[in-house]
């Protein structure tokens, strides 16, 4: 019974883990930018869809497209106030605009944050479920809710493979990650693919954000612990590499729900942080990273 | 020579002291300070009611002629501005008596400056026992600090009378698990409720304590489930719209009684998207519940002049106000140590029940009194998108409804 209960409740956590940190490891792997303001955009865009359907009374769908523009607005935003001016900037030395970015996106971040808090309070806030009720699933109750989740967050990964692997836009996208100097050799503009995968990333971000509200609820306090969630499972599966990612958020959405579990729930995270120092010290380049 | 000079130094002393002291009588308003959070939900109400409070009197023409004034200082919700706000309040703002914040923490900081610098302070919201724990420990030093609030045990106390009526007697319920966030304000609560519950009937199967940063409460409930218990006994105050939401969402089969602090905001259903419904908590006020006389109208009051409903420490601040008045006119004086006196024999019908300062020798002295003919606090249930009152029953606006995955022993 437990058994199956933490493989049940493990694989729709970890399906979310691996959404928000889809997004983050993409941006990395094609710019180089560690994006801190990760957290504040999944946030944001989970209480864009919590005031849309509580001011403006939509349904749960309009209000969840709502959040999914509100979260691209803030990527985009993200992109064109704090780190395209620092990227094409000629008075920050090249070696030190990685630290630059690091720093505007986490103050970026805190900036959303406070807004958040200011317009809506720092009360805790849940999107309207677009599934309601429960199932029983190998004699596990659980609700509709966290297979629509895992659903949607396997068709958003799917969705990028397909994009990454079959268009030419994606092609152009892989490439960059891989040689941007090439690309430019091609005749591709860098920004073009830039504002591509800053589309791509505040889609990713913004879904997993609402699913997020819709399943545990957010509030401004969850900013931090989700950027560094997203932080460590990139780092953990090596920098850059999407599936790096998506096996490293498996392993540790089911550490956690192991050993709230089997040990208390007050421990939960602490196992997967240790895992991450022992990695860093075994493989620092991460469990299937390149660089 | 030597005795006679101290004697006609002492007359003259003497002789300026009743001379300022008239003075004031006929001009000086008396000053009360308030130091409270104004961006938080629970404390941004603290202000607006003392003011209101001032106002009322005031029209009445005041305190033997003398106007009440508030004086106000935003803390930000941190304790070292809090305690700069005291400083300024006593040494510069010339304040009587200081009216502080809904946080234990800042509340804690602020004692012993009320200690150092002589001055009444009482809170309208803080829970700590500690804060009275310390005027018992150190009477002398700390009595300048009184508890206008309930302490965590107490709550504890009013909860199990309220389980007794409410889940034992009528829906012969007959297990709990208490489930309860990790915080300094809910150690005196669970050692509470660890007492109590046997003896309202319910015996305590397990004692579940998670971070009060859990997000994912699914392994708490499953882990309850197991248990079979009647009922989950809460204390949850920093967390409360998500394990409301999950336990609405995992349709967890077992009603949620006891303290839940954000459940008692009137935004508590938008934020769950009503999941919050059945949900019972404590509260010392709830919507168009006239505890005492003076609820209802107190409650219009705020509404008429600030365009939205007080939080529960707005209740208490507004009394505290009205308290430390009268206490004042017993007085006399707003002299410390006479104003300590004085405010020690209150028994104010307030806003939230009669209010009595547990006397010295008591553990918790300078808290509140609790019980039948004191504060009983309420119970309250959302229902449909309304706070209801459930208990005591002389005061209930309704009956129990619980959502359909709830059951209920059978009985």
């Amino acid at each position: 019974m437990i058994f199956w209960q933490i493989l049940v409740d493990g694989f729709a956590i970890s399906a979310l883990y691996a959404l928000g940190a889809t997004g983050f490891t993409l941006i990395f792997g094609v710019s180089g930018v560690l994006n801190l303001s990760h957290g504040a955009i999944m946030v944001a865009a989970a209480v864009g869809a919590w005031a849309a359907a509580g001011e403006l009374h939509v349904g749960p769908y309009a209000a969840a497209l709502i959040g999914i523009a509100v979260g691209m607005l803030l990527a985009f935003a993200t992109y064109f106030i704090t780190v395209r001016p620092i990227q094409r900037s000629g008075r920050i030395a090249e070696s030190e605009k990685e630290i630059f970015i690091l720093t505007a996106t986490l103050l970026w971040g805190i900036i959303v944050q406070e807004t958040i808090a200011y317009l809506f309070t720092n009360n805790a806030k849940t999107v309207l479920p677009i599934v309601d009720g429960t199932v029983m699933f190998l004699g596990v109750r659980t609700p509709t809710n966290e297979f629509f989740t895992a659903a949607v967050c396997w068709l958003a990964i799917g969705a990028l493979w397909l994009l990454v692997n079959k268009t030419q836009r994606g092609k152009a996208v892989l490439a960059a990650s891989m040689n941007p100097r090439g690309v430019t050799l091609l005749g591709i503009e860098l920004s073009g693919i830039y504002l591509t995968v800053w589309a791509v990333y505040g889609l990713l971000a913004g879904i997993a954000g609402i699913l997020l509200g819709m399943f545990l609820g957010v509030s401004s306090y969850s900013v931090g612990p989700l950027t560094a969630s997203a932080f460590s499972i990139v780092v953990l599966g090596g920098l850059g590499s999407v599936s790096g990612s998506l096996i490293a958020a498996y392993v540790v959405g089911y550490l956690e729900t192991l050993t709230a579990y089997l040990i208390s729930p007050a421990y939960r995270t602490i196992p997967a942080l240790l895992l991450l120092v022992v990695v860093m010290y075994v493989r620092p380049q991460g469990l299937f990273g390149r660089r | 020579m030597r005795s006679n000079f101290l004697n006609v130094s002492a007359g003259v002393l003497v002789a300026c002291g009743a001379l300022s002291g008239t003075a004031a009588l006929a001009a000086d308003p008396i000053k009360i300070g308030v130091i409270a959070e104004a961006q938080a939900v629970a404390g941004s109400s603290i202000a607006p009611a003392a003011q209101l409070a001032a106002e009322e009197i005031n029209t009445k023409g005041g305190i033997d002629g003398r106007k009440v004034e508030i004086v106000v200082y935003d803390n930000h919700s941190s304790s070292a501005e809090s305690v700069r706000a005291f400083q300024r309040a006593v040494s510069e703002d010339k304040v009587n008596a200081v009216i502080a914040s809904y946080v234990s923490e800042v509340v804690l900081a602020l004692e012993p400056w009320a200690a150092r610098l002589k001055t009444v302070m009482i809170t309208p919201g803080a829970a700590s026992d500690v804060i009275t724990q310390n005027i018992a420990k150190d009477y002398d030093a700390n009595k300048y600090t009184f508890h206008g609030y309930l302490t965590s045990s107490a709550l504890s106390g009013l909860v199990c009378d309220a389980a007794k009526d409410l889940l034992v007697d009528p829906l012969k319920m007959k297990t709990a698990v208490i489930v309860s966030e990790d915080a300094a304000w809910t150690t005196p609560l669970d050692a509470g409720y660890e007492k109590c519950l046997p003896k309202a009937g319910l015996k305590v199967l397990d004692h579940v304590r998670f971070s009060p940063d859990t997000t994912d409460f699914t392994p708490i409930f499953n882990k309850i489930e197991a248990l079979k218990p009647d009922v989950m006994i809460t204390g949850i105050s920093h967390v409360g719209t998500q394990p409301t939401v999950q336990w609405k969402s995992q349709q967890v089969p077992i009603p949620m009684f006891g303290i839940s602090s954000q459940a008692t905001n009137s935004t508590f259903w938008k934020d769950t998207n009503g999941a919050t419904q059945g949900v019972l908590f404590n509260a010392v006020s709830g919507p168009g519940v006239a505890v005492t006389p003076k609820t209802l109208p107190f409650v219009a009051a705020y509404q008429k002049k600030y365009g939205n409903s007080p939080a529960y420490s707005g209740y208490t601040a507004y009394d505290e106000v009205y308290m430390i008045a009268e206490a004042v006119k017993r007085a006399g004086s707003t002299d410390s140590e006479k104003l300590v006196a004085a405010m020690e024999k209150t028994d104010y019908v307030g806003t939230i029940g009669r209010i009595e300062f547990l006397p010295k020798g008591d553990p918790h002295v300078h808290g509140l009194r609790t019980g039948p003919g004191y504060i009983t606090g309420l119970m309250l249930q959302w229902q449909d998108g309304k706070q209801v009152n459930m208990w005591p029953k002389q005061l209930a606006g309704g009956d129990m409804k619980f959502p359909p995955f709830v059951k209920l022993p059978a009985h």
